[in-house]
């Protein structure tokens, strides 16, 4: 019983409560990194990483530690998650690491991972915790994704620039480009096109939600009046 | 011949937003003539550029929005937004500039936020604001005066120059463009030049450029006349005027040849069409009549500030953004007194 539900949990981390989009937690990494697809793909891997692993550890000790001292707990937790994360970045990825910065020690105060910490893992089994780590990490990273290669197509016209960073050379084929006499919009770039962009992709996400709810609403219906003209 | 008689009370039906729309565009004329005089057709080719554009983006977002197209296309307030837009912009921008700057004034800033009435910003500023700050070196390459070109243009030139995005043929850029008075005050002094050398150069009149005064009278002609109809108040404008001028005196008198006069600042860049045609637009100003005096003084003092300390050569489109947000908060501390309310008196 307890492990029921997970396909639930998939869909809410992915889309229903996307943290990026619904929650609008961690916007700060959200915002600051996403000037290309590739520097939103890092980090969101990156957190994907530490949510996965501190959701389960919190998962696994949360009924040893009283609930008076769990958020320093949970924070001790995650701040260890994202140093060993970032040693290895600077080790693996060394050019992505230094293009990020210090936003991948700001992952520890990311408030989607202790949101997740804190609402969802301490209160649930190891399995059901990894796998809403890990749905909600990959929701967090595809709108990275998705806010980095649109301000970076409008800002600089390429798209899966310097992938190189993330895949090694043989990535390079990967990146496009609209041409080097292509004007790009400076905006998208710099930060107001974040918030521009974050808005317009929330927006689309609703207009789809909105969608959906008018669809299902008008389904029942078919499907009674299909029963019927089976019956008869 | 039957006279109709009709009730009290006797007077003129109260201004319309068609009314007052048509007025400012009556009013814009003598500036926009005397700009196509000084900068060429190229003004005018953006004038309908833009109008165009925003027409039609218009039309579609209300499309969009299921709400009734004509009424609102009626009521002109589209066809300001690109006059003034088209109006701020340099002579020969390209066109496609001309209509992303107008599909982000009428779809972001306008319609967005819920149609005329309801836009927080001035959303030909804000267009302009995109534009400077996403392209800015066709933002800021202005021709000369006609009466200073040394290589004219003819209109296929310009209908060209704006069409392709290049120069006309054996001509490059730097050779027909040049930097705004604002812009060559600013330089010149960053290069250490005193005033009395700089004003020693063709480009400048008695207070600013050459031309550029001429532009910014015949604009303060349709203010006045604005003022006059009782468009617009005294209120938002003299405040302007007075915050502007007086931070300049007070820098003029403490080193005249390190900062211009003050009256070079009101007749130079977009100082009297955004005191009179911008910063009062009735939906994004203050309402309260001391709200607007606060309103007007700040965006003034703002102007200046960014001008002479700031990063870019004009700011009145900045300044007027930066007020157009504290606009509700001064409302809501410079509302008047309800009679019966005061806590001051038992």
């Amino acid at each position: 019983m307890s492990n029921s539900g997970l396909g639930r949990i998939i869909k809410d981390g992915l889309w229903g409560s996307n943290q990026a989009l619904v929650a609008l937690l961690g916007l700060c990494p959200l915002l600051a990194v996403t000037n290309t697809a590739i520097n939103g793909l890092g980090l969101g891997i990156a957190t994907t990483a530490v949510l996965v692993a501190s959701n389960g550890t919190v998962s696994l000790i949360r009924n040893l530690v009283r609930s008076e001292v769990r958020l320093p707990v949970f924070v001790l937790v995650i701040a260890s998650f994202v140093t060993a994360i970032e040693l290895s970045m600077n080790a693996y990825f060394h050019e992505l690491h230094k293009i990020l910065g210090i936003f991948i020690p700001l992952i520890v105060t990311n408030c989607a991972i202790i949101g997740r910490a804190e609402a969802f893992a301490s209160k649930n089994n190891l399995l059901r915790s990894l796998v809403d780590g890990l749905s909600v990490g990959v929701g967090f990273t595809l709108v990275l994704v998705t806010l980095g290669g649109m301000r970076e197509l409008i800002g600089q016209g390429t798209l899966f620039d310097q992938a190189h960073l993330m895949f090694g050379a043989a990535a390079e084929g990967m990146s496009l480009s609209l041409g080097s006499d292509f004007q790009g919009m400076l905006l998208a770039i710099l930060p107001p096109g974040a918030f521009i962009g974050l808005g317009l992709i929330i927006a689309i996400k609703n207009l789809i939600d909105k969608r959906l709810a008018q669809t299902t609403e008008t389904k029942p219906e078919a499907i009674e009046s299909g029963a019927e003209a089976g019956a008869s | 011949m039957q006279f109709q008689t009709f009730s009290s009370p006797h007077t003129d039906r109260p201004n319309s937003v068609d009314k007052v729309m048509l007025q400012v565009i009556l009013a814009l004329l003598p500036g926009v003539l005397a700009m196509t005089w000084y900068f060429g057709p190229g003004v005018l080719i953006n004038i309908v550029i833009a109008t165009l554009s925003a027409v039609a983006f218009e039309a579609l977002v209300l499309k969009l929005r299921k709400r009734p197209v004509m009424p609102t296309l009626h009521d002109l307030s589209a066809v300001v937004t690109a006059i003034l837009f088209a109006i701020a912009v340099p002579p020969l921008l390209p066109w496609w500039l001309t209509v992303i700057g107008m599909a982000f004034a009428i779809i972001m800033v306008k319609q967005l936020y819920g149609g005329l009435g309801y836009n927080p910003f001035n959303p030909a500023m804000a267009a302009y604001v995109l534009l400077l700050i996403s392209w800015p070196i066709p933002m800021t390459s202005w021709l000369p005066p006609a009466v200073l070109s040394t290589n004219p243009l003819d209109f296929m030139q310009i209908v060209s120059a704006i069409f392709t995005g290049s120069p006309p043929t054996g001509l490059e850029w730097d050779a027909i463009t040049m930097a705004t008075p604002l812009d060559g005050m600013r330089t010149n002094l960053d290069q250490g030049q005193m005033i009395s050398e700089i004003s020693q150069s063709p480009v400048w009149g008695d207070f600013g450029g050459l031309g550029w005064e001429w532009v910014g009278n015949w604009f303060l002609m349709g203010g006045l006349w604005l003022i006059y109809k009782r468009t617009i108040t005294w209120h938002i404008p003299l405040a302007f005027f007075a915050g502007l001028t007086g931070l300049a005196m007070i820098t003029f008198l403490f080193d005249p040849e390190s900062y211009p006069f003050a009256l070079f600042h009101v007749f130079s860049g977009g100082a009297i069409l955004g005191a009179f045609f911008i910063a009062t637009d009735p939906v994004t100003a203050c309402t309260t009549r001391k709200g607007q005096l606060i309103y007007g003084v700040a965006i003034g003092m703002l102007v200046y500030i960014i001008r002479t300390w700031g990063g870019y050569p004009d700011a009145v489109a900045f300044a007027v953004l930066l007020l157009n947000m504290a606009a509700p908060t001064i409302d809501y501390y410079t509302r008047p007194q309800v009679f019966g309310h005061g806590d001051n008196h038992g």
